[in-house]
Parts: C-alpha cells; structure tokens; sequence
C-alpha cells in the first residue's frame, strides 16, 4: 500500500502488464474524489425532497442558485468575494483538524483580527498606506492567532477539550468586540449601528485589477497554497501529520507536540484574524457587528467537506460562496426563507460526515480485494 | 425593573430570581446531555436541538393556544433529532463530536427556516407559581415567581441520581458507556443503549427549549439560544456527570448569565457586554481548572471520545 507515485509504479504502468497497474493506481485514488462528490450530490437530491415538501420547485430551486452563484460575470464576482473570507476561515478548522483537534471558534478569531485591525487602522492614521495595511494585516492574524493559540495552548498543558473551549472563546470574543465598539473604539458619529472610525480611503484593501473582487481572494488562495506546502512538504507538516495520527507515537519519536499544535492553532487563528482585517480594510471600512457574519461556521462545513485538505479548499470555498450569495436571489424569487441556505448546508454537513464510514467499504477502490487473475 | 427603592439589595435578590430563571434550560439539557455522555457518547448538537424546540414549542403553542401541546411537540422534536443522532453514530468512522456540531448548524437553520412566520405572533406563556405572593415588595415577588418547569426539573435531577445508582436501567446506561466490551459480554447492545440515552437526551434538550421560547425570555426570535446547548455540555464535565451536580451548576451559571440584567437594574451599565460574557468566562475558567493533562477525570464514562 504506497502512497505516493514511486518509480516502481510507474515502470508498473509503462511496463507490458501496464493496464493492470494502471487501473489499480486510479482505482486507490479515486476513492477520495467519488465519495465526497457522490455525498454531494446525495446531500442535493435530499435537499432537493426537502424543498418539495414544503411545496417549492427544487428545479427552479437549482436553477436560482445557479443564476445567483455562478449564472453571470456579476455574480461570478460576487461568489468569489464572499468565497475569500470562507477559504481562510476554513483554514482556521482544517489546520488543527491535521493534528487531530475539532477547532469551531474560527468565529472569535475573524471578529477579534477585525477589530485589532481597525483599531491600528486608525491609530496609525496619517501613515504611509502600505506600512498601515501592513500593520493591520499583522494585528488581524496577532488577534486572532492568540485567540486561537491559546485554543491550542489549553488544549495541550490542561486538556481543555478545544472543540467547547474555542465555542466559548467565540463568544466571549463577540463579548469584548461589543465592549470595545460600544465603548473606547466607538466613532461618536455611528449612532444607529456602533462602529469604529472609519478607514481613511487609501488605507483600505482594493479590488484586484479588472474584476469586482478584492484582494482578499488572492490572499486566501495563497494562504492555502501555502497550507498545503507547509503540511504535506515540510518536516513541521510530517511531524503534525504523526501527531495528529498518534500523539504517543510522534512523543516516543521525540517530536515537540506542545510547541507544535500551539504552532499549528496560532496560525490557523491567524488566518480567521487576517479573513476579519479583511473584512474590515476591504469591505465594511470600520469594525462592527456585522464582523460575526457566521463566516466561521461555515468555514467549518467547508473544511470538513475538503476532508482538510487546504488545496481541496479552494473550489468548496467558492462553491460554498456562491450558496451563499444565492441565498437573497432565493429569498426574492422563490419565496423562501433566508435560512433556506443553512438548511442546505446542514444537510451537507450531515451527509459528508456519514460519507466517512464508506472508505475502505468498496471493492472497486482497493485492488487488495480485487480476485487476482490467474 | 426598579429596584432603586430596595436599594443595593436589588442585585443579590435579581440574582437569585435570575438564577432562577435562566437555569431552567441549562438544567434539562445538561440533564439529557449527563444521559447520553453515560452511555459514552457526546451529542453537541442538543445547541440545535434547543433552539429547534423553542420554535418548535412556540409555533404549536401558538396555533393551539395553549402551552402544553407546545411542550409536548418541543420534546418530541428533541427526542427525533436526539434518535437521529444515536443512529447515524453506530455507523463505524462516523465522529460524535462532528455529527454534533453538523446537527448544530442543522438544527438552527430547519427551526430559522420554519419560524419564519412565528417571530410575530404572541404565544401562551407556560404557568409560574408565585412562590413570593406573601410579600409586598415586587422585587420578591418576580424573584420568587417560580415556573414549573423549574420544579420538574430539580425533581427530575434528583431522580436520576437515584436511578443511574439504584436501578437496572441505570447500571445498563453506566455499564454501556463504561465499557463496550463489557456490555456486550453480559448480553446487551451498546448501540441500541446508546440510540435510546441520546433520545432521551434531545427530549430532555427539546423541553428546555420549549422553556426559553415559552417562558423567559418567551418569544422566538433567532437569537433565542447564544450558547446554553453548548455550555449545558462544558457543564456536565464540570458536574461530573452527576445529576444533582447538574443541577447545582446550572444554579450557578444561571446567577451568573443574571449578572448582567441584575447590575443594570440598579444603574451599573459600565461594561455590560462584558458582564453578558460572565457565563462564558465562568464555563472556561471552570473547564480550565478542573481539566488535567495527567489525571483522567473522576467519574468520566469510559468510553467517552471528549476525555479518552
């Protein structure tokens, strides 16, 4: 059972007897692309009965998501923008998940980056725009990267279970960003919707050249690339990938656990916080309420459905995003409740999760069970 | 509420009312969450289930006119989401604590997508006994106004602390979760044990939802739950799975989400988002203080996957 393409495999596949070996390689990788997708789609048609039910079309169902998620150029654009919050909140779960933590307060990280962004923001007010944006991009991960790291931290030295600790650490994070822009952060001119000062215009994150969409979508892809690299090439990445296997065995090994899953959570904290300066520089201008938009939970949906791969990430992101940004179009035409999206995204959640028990079920995936041809 | 003519003594006694009040959710989740934790699961979606039950209560009790049914079909939804829960878990590689936390965001978004329509109507509210009706003063009166559910509940956690120790069905429900193996060796099904001790669970979860829709704060909105579901299960830990610990504790982070209300009543408005975030604060503080990377807790179910 190898894991990687080795040389053996592939004169395996050259060779005379090739289209046996060739089978069997395609047969051991396609279990992890079929399951998952054929989850999604299951998780559509029983979204799909759920909406008849309640006495709508899911075809005209589809087809407005579609048309709001992906139809046009415009809403194209408006997918990818709300995408790019979502791929860095969803590494906020994916990347303890490798090190086998269950991470949900993503939430608490984007609100808390937000703030400590918008609050630099404005201190450094007058400053050249690239060392503030800089600067705010720093605070945002700082934030959320403790916030999550003690996450992580706790985790380790006192064995809070981190999958309440980090729910708790969400709310009490929304707590304080209440506190803070009802209070000493408050811009005395937002009276119906308490915020902070807004950003001066050149301190704010633009759109990327020709498109509608802000520079946050580069920043989450890269983010994610970069995941990838440091997970599966790097020996920081090997050495999570055994503690998350096996925490005794990666300590019988020598490996430093401690340093490495509050490594891990801080920066996963990070990347929430930088989606919430984000947020901030690129979108609402200051920091208010509307930071806690649920980007982290369903960064969590997204993760799991990536089975926490950061590459995996990005298309489940967008796809997530344009579900999303469907989700008044349905409103206005169907009829239908705004939470008609979050109903869908459970049943998806539901039913990936269920998917896990079908690995290593199928015969057609392991050529091990295949009968061997005399 | 004016408590200026008590003076100060308006906060210990707002305290105590709240307790009161906001514990009575707290009390039956973290009842059915110590059920199923016991048999050696762990159902983070009852935050789901108590917000589904609260929509769930409101809109029958709304259409019925009379809280009772409401009650009722809260406890039944629980008890579907809590049998579903227990079912999709048997399944070998399905995790307990990703289940839950998908079942969360489900439940939320089934009772935001039906309660729709329940925002504006006013609902039956369940009855309260006024426990405070031989005082003059009103602020002993709404502290002491005492609702059933209350009662149940403190008499339903003494009941289960005598039956998880004196009963058959409490051994089996301790045996089940201790130890898998040993269970099936005297001849029981883990599986079907534990598929009837979530049921349980999300009923009991479905009533405390009922109570937060039904009674305080007594209407449905989406913001009805910010948390208690998920609080009801840190506490449990905190509880030692004990049921009368159970109802202590949520005693305790009941004065403790009253804080807030209470010290605003006499004036204080410095620093209310943080005194909102008491509960929060007082569940990790807890968590981190009873927690210890050496020591396995004492009481904890064996096959439980939060401390293994």
């Amino acid at each position: 059972m190898t894991d990687t393409v080795s040389s053996a495999d592939v004169r395996a596949i050259l060779g005379a007897g090739g289209y046996r070996a060739a089978l069997e390689w395609i047969a051991r990788r396609a279990e992890a692309f079929v399951i998952p997708f054929a989850a999604l789609v299951v998780g559509m048609v029983l979204f799909s009965l759920f909406i008849a039910l309640v006495g709508k079309s899911p075809v005209q169902l589809y087809e407005t998501m579609w048309r709001g998620g992906f139809g046009s150029w415009f809403s194209i654009q408006n997918s990818l923008s709300r995408g790019a919050p979502l791929l860095l909140a969803a590494l906020c779960v994916a990347l303890p998940a490798r090190l086998g933590l269950v991470v949900i307060g993503g939430e608490g990280a984007i609100v808390l980056g937000g703030v400590a962004a918008a609050a630099i923001g404005v201190a450094l007010a007058g400053a050249p725009s690239f060392i503030v944006i800089l600067a705010m991009g720093v605070a945002g991960m700082a934030a959320g990267g403790i916030w999550i790291g003690a996450v992580g931290a706790l985790r380790h030295y006192r064995a809070v279970n981190e999958t309440i600790s980090s729910l708790l650490m969400a709310y009490i994070a929304i707590a304080l960003m209440n506190q803070l822009v009802e209070g000493p952060l408050r811009d005395p001119a937002s009276l119906n919707k308490p915020s902070t000062q807004p950003l001066a215009d050149i301190y704010r994150v633009g759109n990327i050249p020709g498109m509608e969409v802000h520079w946050g979508l580069a920043v989450g892809v890269v983010a994610c690339v970069l995941s990838w690299v440091l997970i599966e090439k790097t020996r920081w990445g090997f050495a999570a990938r055994i503690a998350g296997g096996n925490v005794r065995a990666a300590q019988v090994q020598g490996l430093a656990v401690g340093p490495l899953i509050v490594g891990f959570t801080a920066l996963a904290g990070g990347f929430a916080g930088l989606a919430g300066m984000l947020e901030v520089a690129a979108v609402q201008g200051s920091a208010n309420g509307s930071l806690a938009a649920g980007y982290g939970y369903t960064g969590i949906l997204i993760a799991f459905l990536a089975r926490h791969n950061p590459l995996a990430i990005i298309p489940v992101a967008i796809l997530l995003g344009g579900i999303d940004a469907s989700g008044g179009l349905i409103q206005r035409r169907m009829d239908l409740p705004d939470a008609t999206v979050l109903v869908l995204q459970g049943m998806l959640f539901i039913v990936i999760l269920f998917s896990e028990t079908f690995y290593g079920r199928f015969k057609a995936f392991n050529p091990d069970l295949w009968q061997r041809a005399s | 509420m004016d408590a200026t003519d008590i003076g100060l003594w308006g906060v210990p006694l707002a305290i105590l009312g709240g307790a009161i009040r906001v514990s009575t959710p707290f009390i039956f989740v973290s009842l059915g969450e110590a059920i199923t934790e016991r048999s050696g699961r762990i159902n983070l979606g009852l935050e789901g289930t108590l917000v589904f039950g609260a929509m769930t209560a409101y809109a029958v009790a709304v259409m019925t006119n009379s809280p009772w049914p409401g009650l009722l079909a809260a406890a039944a939804a629980g008890l579907c989401f809590g049998l579903f829960h227990g079912w999709i878990c048997k399944f070998s590689k399905v995790n307990d604590i990703a289940i839950g936390i998908a079942l969360m965001l489900f439940g939320s978004g089934l009772a935001f997508f039906f309660g729709k329509p329940f925002i504006k109507p006013k609902a039956p509210n369940l009855p309260a006994i006024p426990f405070g009706a031989w005082s003059d003063i009103p602020q002993v009166q709404a502290a002491l106004d005492v609702n059933v559910l209350f009662l149940i509940g403190a008499a339903l956690s003494l009941v289960l602390w005598w039956a998880f120790r004196n009963t058959r069905a409490g051994l089996i429900v301790r045996v089940v979760g201790d130890s898998s193996d040993a269970a099936r060796a005297m001849g029981l099904n883990p599986n079907r044990v534990r598929l009837l001790a979530t049921g349980v669970g999300g009923a009991l979860a479905g009533i405390g939802g009922a109570y937060l829709s039904l009674y305080y704060p007594g209407s449905w909105t989406e913001r009805i739950s910010s948390g208690q579901g998920l609080m009801a299960v840190a506490l449990v830990i905190f509880a030692r799975w004990n049921p009368l610990g159970c109802f202590a504790a949520a005693l305790l982070f009941g004065g403790a989400g009253a804080l807030g209300p209470a010290l605003q009543s006499v004036g204080v408005t410095q620093g209310y988002y943080l005194f909102y975030a008491a509960p929060y604060i007082l569940t990790l503080v807890i968590m981190i203080a009873t927690s210890s990377p050496t020591r396995s807790l004492a009481g904890a179910p064996g096959e439980l996957s939060i401390t293994k």
